[in-house]
Parts: C-alpha cells; structure tokens; sequence
C-alpha cells in the first residue's frame, strides 16, 4: 500500500512535483507515465526516501517515509533510473551484498538469492563482473536486486528498458506473476507495457495527475481507441513547456 | 554493527576488486622505502630508530590518502549507485561511518605492511620499540584524519579528480598549519588565541608528539574529534546533495 499525499517538490524555480495525491493498493499495478521531466523520477525518489519532499507525505504499509524511513524502506523494493549497480561485483557477491544489507542471513538469504536469480533469469551471468554485462542483463540484476526480499510493495524505474523483445516479455510475466498480493508501480515510455500487465494507468505531466483510469478507459477516450493517441492529446497541449523543464 | 558491517565489507572487498589495492600497497610501500633510505639516509645516520621513516608518514600521506578516499563516494554519484545505496534500509550513520572504516582499514593494511623495515631496525641494534609502536599508532590515527577530510570532499563532488585536488589542499593546509609558511599569514590580524587555535590543528605537531614515544590523550582526542567531525560534515553533505 502506498499513500501519497500532496506530495511537492522544487528544484530551484522549477516545481517538478505539484501536490501530487494518490493511493495505490495492493493488487494494483500502476503504470506511471508521463513525458520526459514530467516529474515520474523525481515522484519516485521521494517514494523510496532518496528526496526529501519540500511538502506533503507519503506512507508505504503504514509507514512514513520522512520520519520512519527504514520501517518503509524494508518493505520496499526500488529498482532505480538506470538499474544502477556496483561495476566491479558480480551478480552473485552484488545480490549477496543487498542481502546481508536487507539483514538477511543463512538458509533465508540463500533461498532468497535463488528466488530472485531465478526470477530475473540471472543464472548465466552469476560470476561475470557486472560492469562487463549487457544492458539488458544488467537491468536483470538491478531488477533482482529490487524483488529479492520479496516487498510488499515494488517501484520499477522503467523495468524494461533497454531489453530486447523476450527479454521484456519475461519481466512482464515476472511482474504480473508477482502482481496479485504486492503493489507495483512501474514507470515506463512504452504504452504497449501498459497495456500488457497494467492494472491502472496515471499520466503525469508538469508534476500534476492529468489522468487516471484503466489503461482499457483511457484508450477508449480516443476515437481511435488507440492508448497513444490519448497519451499525445493529454499531454502535448504544452509540450514546449515541459520540454523545457526537463 | 549489522548495519554497518556489510557497507564496510562490501567496500573493503572493492578495493581489491580491481588492481588498485595492488598498485596502492605497491606504490605506498616502494614510496616509504625510497624516502626512508635514499632521502632519509637511514643507514648513515648510524641510529637505531625509525624517526626517519614515521617523520615521512605525513607527506606520503598527503597524495596518497587522498587518492584511497577520492572515489569513497564521488563514484557512488557517478555511476548513481548513491540512489541505490540511499534507499535500501540502512541509517545514513552507518553508511558514511563503514565506508570510512573500509577505507581505514585498508591504509592499517598497508600501514602493517611496512613491517620489514621494523624487523631490519631490530636486526641492526636494539630501537625503542615502545616508541615504534606508538609512531605506528599515531601514523594511522594520521591516517584515519587525512582519510576522513577526503571523504567529506569526494561526497561533495561527482568528479573523483577534484575530490583528490580539493582534498590534497585542505591536508596540506592541516599538515603544516602549524608552520610559519601559514601562522605569518595569521598572526598579522588575529589575536594570539586565534593563532595558537590555527596552529594547534596542525597534524605534524600532533604526529610529532606521538612519535616522541608518548601517547598524550590530548592527541588522540585531537585525532579522534578531528575525524568525527568530517564525517558528521561527510553525513551532512550527503544528506544535502542527494538530489544534485
């Protein structure tokens, strides 16, 4: 569960966040899109306790994220912009790292590790120092990393991209079989992702909600039935403006 | 502890990841040898004691402690392993404070290293090794100093280069802030308090103290709040600059 509530953020003259309120409920798989700079990094950092907001709160399982950080850290699994990762590790010593951080230890964590290397499809490259990976395989690993204390409530910063088609084939089923009892945000470009394993769909735009419905609704509210098309009519009204900010 | 263990084994173990523990524990052992026995002329002073060789300790130190704390976290913001390291459910504290043990750590190691020519001192005549012993704690409270203003510099900056600039200076304003080269520049205006504060930062004073055989917990406290304090600016900075 993830309880957002007038959620700002300014970044010198810029407002990037703007009272931005939502709850997403486990069970839900909330696509989070909007254009570039429309604010859906800078929304998730604040989430997952990087940024600190300047105004508003958000909970995740109960827990405040400004005052009871690391109650609502453990329950949250954060795959960053970029699938960041240490170069020099490999896929093995960088999951294990994540698990002692995550304090988990023995027999859990060795369980753990097999679940998530297994989830990701990591088997090949366990030994390989990550920086000399591909970029696909390395968005596995930073997706590993994120699924491996099996949260309760999962943020993806664009989960698949970089991934060629089979490769996101199998994230989407990974995350639509982890869907049922987690919630998931999933931040993405890709409105055919949306489509395939969404549950609700949020466009975002200037750093304010300009839509929020099924991504089925929003399709329909084009008379080509079409999700991109909605995508292009909600939000390039001012695309000068936002292309600006970001 | 538990958090602050796997931060710190995690950074230990990086070090020799790559050919850098290699080349550090290389250089930093050729380097301490060639000044002790070529510059220092070690055999000719005819003494049995290692003052030579600790009294180089503070300038080896100068370069190449900064060049082991540079990448503490300037490359975390880099290659934005930072959001990552920052969002998994571990105090700020505990990140800063095992990083910079990490760091110490491996500076002991190659400190401890240096142990042959402790041998080759106790092979030629019989030094004072209460003495030795206290240069080598005070050489890696030092250590521990110069380790900690490092940090606090590379958590400033996403560039490793300006990290090792910026933190050679402000070593090297520590180091000789004890000397006439910065107390003239001092004394000039302030009030005598002020310039005996300036002079009483300096860490060749304090090192110079230790390697007289005594360990004067004055210098250790010196030592101790000195790192203390870059590290909770080290807390801070990083803190404030998570999102730049």
């Amino acid at each position: 569960m993830i309880e957002i509530q007038n959620l700002t953020k300014h970044f010198g003259p810029v407002t990037a966040v703007a009272n931005l309120s939502l709850t997403v409920r486990p069970g839900e798989v909330l696509g989070f899109l909007g254009p570039n700079g429309a604010g859906k990094s800078t929304t998730m950092k604040m989430v997952t306790g990087y940024l600190a907001p300047d105004d508003g709160s958000v909970r995740i399982c109960g827990h405040d994220i400004v005052s009871d950080t690391l109650a609502a850290q453990r329950t949250l699994g954060y795959l960053p912009e970029g699938a960041p990762a240490y170069g020099e590790m490999t896929p093995r010593g960088f999951l294990s790292f994540i698990a002692h951080v995550r304090q988990l230890a023995g027999e859990e964590a060795r369980l753990a590790m097999q679940r998530a290397i297994a989830g990701a499809e990591l088997k090949a490259v366990l030994d390989q120092p990550i920086e000399t990976l591909s970029k696909g395989f390395r968005r596995r690993v930073g997706l590993a990393q994120a699924i491996l204390h099996d949260p309760d409530v999962l943020i993806l910063d664009e989960p698949t991209d970089g991934l060629d088609p089979n490769q996101k084939h199998a994230v989407r089923d990974l995350i639509r079989g982890m869907a049922r009892d987690k919630t998931i945000v999933i931040s993405t470009h890709l409105l055919e992702e949306v489509e395939a394993i969404c549950t609700r769909a949020v466009i975002i735009d200037q750093g304010r909600i300009v839509a929020d419905a099924t991504p089925a609704e929003l399709a329909a509210r084009a008379p080509s039935g079409r999700l991109d098309d909605v995508f292009r009519q909600i939000t390039t009204r001012d695309t000068a403006v936002a292309g600006a900010a970001a | 502890m538990k958090f602050l263990w796997p931060v710190f084994a995690r950074e230990f173990k990086s070090y020799f990841a790559t050919p850098l523990a290699f080349v550090f524990i290389m250089i930093f052992l050729f380097a301490m040898g060639a000044f002790t026995f070529y510059l220092g002329h070690f055999y000719d002073n005819g003494v049995a004691d290692l003052s030579v060789f600790f009294g180089y300790h503070p300038w080896l130190y100068l370069f190449l402690v900064p060049a082991l704390a540079m990448r503490l976290w300037a490359e975390e913001r880099r290659s934005g392993t930072m959001e990552l390291l920052l969002t998994l459910p571990v105090p700020l504290w505990a990140t800063v404070l095992g990083k910079f043990l990490a760091a110490w750590a491996f500076a002991g190691l190659a400190l401890l290293l240096t142990f042959p020519i402790w041998i080759t001192v106790n092979y030629l005549g019989n030094p004072d090794n209460g003495v030795i012993l206290a240069s080598y704690v005070g050489s890696f409270l030092m250590a521990g100093a110069y380790l900690s203003i490092g940090a606090c510099i590379s958590s400033a900056t996403s560039n490793q280069v300006i990290a090792f600039i910026v933190s050679v200076v402000v070593c090297f304003l520590f180091t000789i802030s004890g000397s006439s080269l910065v107390l003239d520049v001092v004394r000039g205006w302030a009030p005598l308090s002020l310039v005996e504060a300036v002079s009483s930062f300096s860490f060749l004073v304090h090192f110079a103290a230790i390697t007289s055989g005594v360990i004067d917990l004055r210098d250790l406290i010196f030592f101790f709040s000195l790192i203390g304090l870059f590290l909770y600016a080290n807390t801070l900075i990083v803190d404030w600059r998570k999102g730049g």
